[in-house]
């Protein structure tokens, strides 16, 4: 596909990344001559300098016939205004990253009214992460399939569990309960594991299964967390209120700390059920004074990584469960995972992760029954969703017949509304969706690609 | 610097060069001639040092500008250290050093020789000479990036951007591999064009297919000893004409024209410049020399030729123009350092870095005489950046330090002042004939050996545009970072 990516901020940059590598053509328009030669060099994709909002600098980067523009500047009308010009000027999908909270009441107004594919708000979808995990704390990192039927959790394995040293093929033993631990990432390696694969203390395992069998899973294996209840936000920034929104609604307690006394009145009138303290939430005393202790759940969410990342070390020292760092710089993240910050979460990258799956979702929409796709483990490993329509080679066949490639694994099979963990027994039938777990990232596009 | 990716892209590049080898070989097998032999051994040996290299591919494919650089300089000497193989190992041409100069000014598409009888050498050796033209003139990597699966090099644009002439590289399309497939699908379209013609003009098709080649890639090989002057047909003359001035125009002007952008196509400032530059060398070279001809026809007709050959550096000679007054001679040396357009085939400075340097004198003086004022340098409407600015500045300044240097050691030789400058400035320039000594009529076998290397690496220089050949005697270049 032809793709425009104007801004190459952060955002651009990661969906640079992953489009160019994936096969489709980029073209880049940025502001800055810097970064189009830069964009240039990195990447086998071509850049333009000058505006997204610009008529001619549009129609030179091919916007009339282009597939799709990616609007990702630092304004969020730019973005609009750029996603309506290349609509206008024949561009097929338009997709614009749009963050004021002002805004975001009538996104679906905008949406459709105004014709863009899709709209991005990175804060909100960062707080519908992190919301996520805070439902169900005993995960790193959760991930929903098929509607909430099947979850797709990140955990450690203690160093005192009871998981530690046993083969894959005797966990039901162990635990009881149908799950399926579908990738391991062990140090910098990910493995797909088999039967054998024996598991060690410290290695991050992926599991799928139902809610349930996961919950009881987590209490088998002696991990499992309670729903948290308090939970203390430290910076009142744009992920604060979206996520102290959801949270209230639910009916969790919320205390946000927040630096500027001008914000924490804005914060108290648009939300009146989370408690709003004004203060320096990087001050050891304000955060003992306000009970971080005894919080259940400590989010951190200023605007400087370097801070977060000592606060969210200090929360964790403190004995508080689950502790949720937000971490900007991509090199961070990784330094982080060597720190023992457990659950960190990176607007940026939720941002490009999003816009790549709508992507992929769109490149395949005509002939495919591509529904969902998570990247996970650092983005080396994708899971992803199809739905069966009608029946084809691989139907009505036990599992262990089919020939698949390597480094694919069948994770779960919905039917009918039912979770199942597959053996080689099961077999997949038409009206089923089946949830895929591959290290080949960017090869499966159809479900057909799976088999070898 | 990433050795084992360095060598990786080379082994690579040895294959592809060893599988384009088999044409000539093929020839050979066809004509029954004594090369079989020779060509075989070189194909043999490239393809051994090829697979050697490229077995297993580098975990770090990380390749930057340096690598770019590096791996560029060096594909250009090993293709000419082999490619001079078969010349040798066939006793077509029995010194080594000889054989060399010849492939060398081949793949530069120089198109200096050092044979005195051409016609002596047998078809498969001819053919081979006049196809490192065609290979060379649209560049070894960009053929490679054209061919090779995805490569998932990512920064190939390193590549490219050391390879393909002028001061701003862009890429047409989005994918390297993609711009390169479309730039070499040009170039076969309109080499297959030439070919045809000339068949028409009546020209035989081994001939007309190698002299295709040469004008192709800019470069100036033919097979005859009299070079174009040999058919002696005005038809042949004027289609020659047409195709040099077309492998001298920038090949993103040909994708505009195909995508239907002719508005912009006739809007370049640089193709008109070239034009103009053309048209006005012309009208006053055929007024020059009008007394000598029988017509004024006639004097047209081979003051176009001529001045086409020149400004994009092919070489085919059609007159012997020593024989010219040397207003006329004044003016070809002088179309030597221009050459042709940015981003064709041709060689030399180049008419967008000429314009870039004339506007800037005019600026200064405009600034001279009013300190105060502010203008921008534009260059097809656009603002040129500082660091292109920059670019050309250096790029002169490195220009005229290979110049003097190569200069200072072929005067060695003891020729005239006339013969060493146009020497040094031919081959710098990849243009091919010069002046007296190594005129049109002469050749470069009478030159010392120092002086054959030194006009060697010149032509390399020439044809990479300097800095990749540079790099390769920088010591910080080879560092491991």
């Amino acid at each position: 596909m032809k793709i425009i990516i104007v801004g190459d901020g952060k955002v651009g940059m990661i969906l640079t990344e992953y489009l160019s590598r994936e096969g489709h053509d980029i073209m880049v328009i940025d502001k800055n001559p810097e970064v189009v030669e830069n964009a240039m060099n990195v990447h086998d994709v071509a850049a333009i300098n000058g505006s997204g909002a610009n008529y001619n600098v549009l129609v030179e980067a091919g916007a009339t016939r282009a597939d799709l523009l990616i609007a990702a500047t630092s304004s969020d009308e730019m973005n609009i205004l750029s996603c309506l010009m290349a609509k206008k000027i024949g561009t097929r999908h338009t997709i614009a990253r749009v963050r004021n909270p002002e805004y975001a009441q009538q996104l679906v107004f905008i949406r459709e009214e105004l014709g863009l594919s899709m709209i991005v708000n990175p804060e909100f979808e960062a707080a519908q992460d992190i919301s996520r995990v805070l439902r169900f704390p005993s995960a790193i990192k959760l991930d929903c399939f098929s509607k909430g039927r099947v979850d797709l959790a990140e955990i450690r394995i203690p160093e005192d569990g009871h998981l530690a040293g046993h083969k894959l093929s005797e966990l039901y033993k162990v635990c009881k309960e149908k799950i399926l631990i579908c990738a391991v990432q062990r140090e910098e390696q990910v493995l797909i594991p088999n039967g054998d694969f024996v598991l060690m203390a410290n290695d991050r395992i992926h599991i799928t299964g139902s809610h349930a069998a996961l919950a009881s899973f987590f209490k088998a294996i002696g991990i499992f967390k309670q729903k948290s209840k308090h939970i203390l936000i430290v910076g009142g920034g744009k992920i604060a209120y979206y996520l102290a929104r959801q949270l209230a609604d639910t009916g969790v307690d919320v205390k946000i700390i927040e630096q500027s006394e001008e914000r924490c009145l804005e914060l108290s009138e648009a939300l009146p059920r989370a408690t709003i303290i004004c203060g320096d939430g990087t001050d050891h005393a304000i955060l003992q004074e306000e009970g971080l202790a005894s919080s259940d759940a400590c989010v951190v969410l200023t605007g400087i990584d370097e801070e977060n990342i000592i606060v969210a070390l200090y929360a964790q020292t403190m004995g508080v469960s689950k502790v949720i760092t937000k971490i900007d710089r991509r090199s961070f993240g990784d330094m982080a995972d060597h720190m023992g910050i457990d659950s960190y979460i990176s607007p940026k990258v939720i941002t490009a992760n999003r816009i790549v799956r709508y992507v992929r979702a769109m490149d395949f929409a005509k002939e495919s029954d591509f529904k969902t796709l998570y990247k996970i483990v650092n983005n080396q490993v994708e899971a992803l969703e199809f739905s069966i329509r009608q029946k084809a080679f691989y139907t009505d066949k036990p599992i262990k017949e089919l020939k698949t490639k390597k480094g694919v694994l069948f994770a779960s099979i919905i039917r009918h509304g039912r979770v199942i963990i597959p053996s080689g027994e099961d077999h997949l039938e038409a009206g089923d969706s089946v949830i895929i777990v591959t290290t080949n990232s960017g090869c499966i596009n159809r479900l057909e690609d799976i088999f070898a | 610097m990433n050795y084992k990716m360095v060598g990786y892209i080379i082994g690579r590049i040895m294959v592809i060069m060893a599988i384009l080898m088999c044409l000539p070989f093929i020839v050979a097998l066809l004509h029954r001639e004594d090369t079989i032999f020779g060509f075989a051994l070189a194909i043999l040996c490239q393809l051994i040092i090829g697979f050697a290299f490229s077995v297993k591919k580098p975990k770090n494919t990380e390749l930057y500008a340096k690598e770019g650089l590096v791996i560029v300089a060096l594909v250009w000497i090993l293709t000419s250290l082999f490619g001079a193989l078969p010349f040798y190992l066939s006793r077509e041409i029995p010194s080594y050093l000889d054989a060399l100069f010849e492939t060398i000014s081949g793949f530069t598409t120089t198109g200096a020789t050092i044979l005195s009888d051409i016609e002596a050498l047998s078809d498969s050796a001819l053919f081979w000479r006049s196809f490192t033209h065609w290979i060379g003139g649209m560049g070894v990597l960009v053929f490679v990036l054209a061919v090779l699966p995805k490569t998932h090099v990512t920064q190939s644009i390193h590549l490219m951007r050391a390879e393909v002439p002028g001061p701003q590289v862009g890429k047409l399309v989005s994918r390297m591999r993609s711009t390169a497939r479309i730039l070499y699908g040009i170039y076969i379209i309109l080499t297959l064009l030439e070919v045809l013609c000339l068949r028409l003009a009546g020209m035989p098709w081994f001939d007309s297919l190698l002299n295709s080649f040469a004008t192709a890639g800019t470069g100036g090989f033919c097979l005859k000893n009299a070079s174009i002057a040999a058919y002696n047909s005005a038809a042949i003359d004027a289609i020659i004409t047409f195709f040099m001035i077309v492998f001298g125009i920038n090949f993103t002007l040909f994708y505009l024209l195909l995508t239907g952008h002719v508005l912009q196509v006739l809007k370049s400032e640089e193709l008109r410049w070239f034009l103009g530059i053309i048209a006005l060398a012309t009208l006053c070279i055929t007024l020059d020399v009008s007394h000598l001809y029988e017509s004024f026809t006639e004097a047209f007709r081979y003051s176009v030729f001529q001045v086409s050959s020149i400004i994009t550096t092919t070489g085919f000679i059609t007159a012997d123009y020593s024989q010219w007054p040397m207003f006329s001679q004044t003016i070809l040396v002088l179309l030597m350092f221009v050459g042709a357009m940015a981003g064709s085939t041709g060689g030399g400075i180049k008419v967008s870095r000429v314009m870039i340097l004339l506007k800037t004198v005019l600026r200064e003086l405009r600034h001279q005489l009013r300190p105060r004022s502010v203008s921008a340098l534009k260059l097809e409407g656009k603002l040129v950046e500082e660091k292109t600015f920059l670019g050309v500045m250096s790029y002169m300044s490195i220009y005229v330090l290979f110049f003097v240097v190569s200069m200072v050691l072929v005067s060695l030789n003891n020729l005239s002042f006339a013969s060493s400058f146009s020497a040094v400035t031919t081959c710098l320039n990849n243009v091919g004939p010069g002046l007296e000594a190594v005129g049109p009529v002469n050749n470069f076998g009478s030159l010392n050996a120092l002086s054959k290397l030194t006009l060697s690496i010149d032509m390399l220089a020439g044809r990479l545009e300097l800095l990749p050949i540079l790099t390769l005697f920088t010591p910080s270049a080879w560092r491991r970072r």
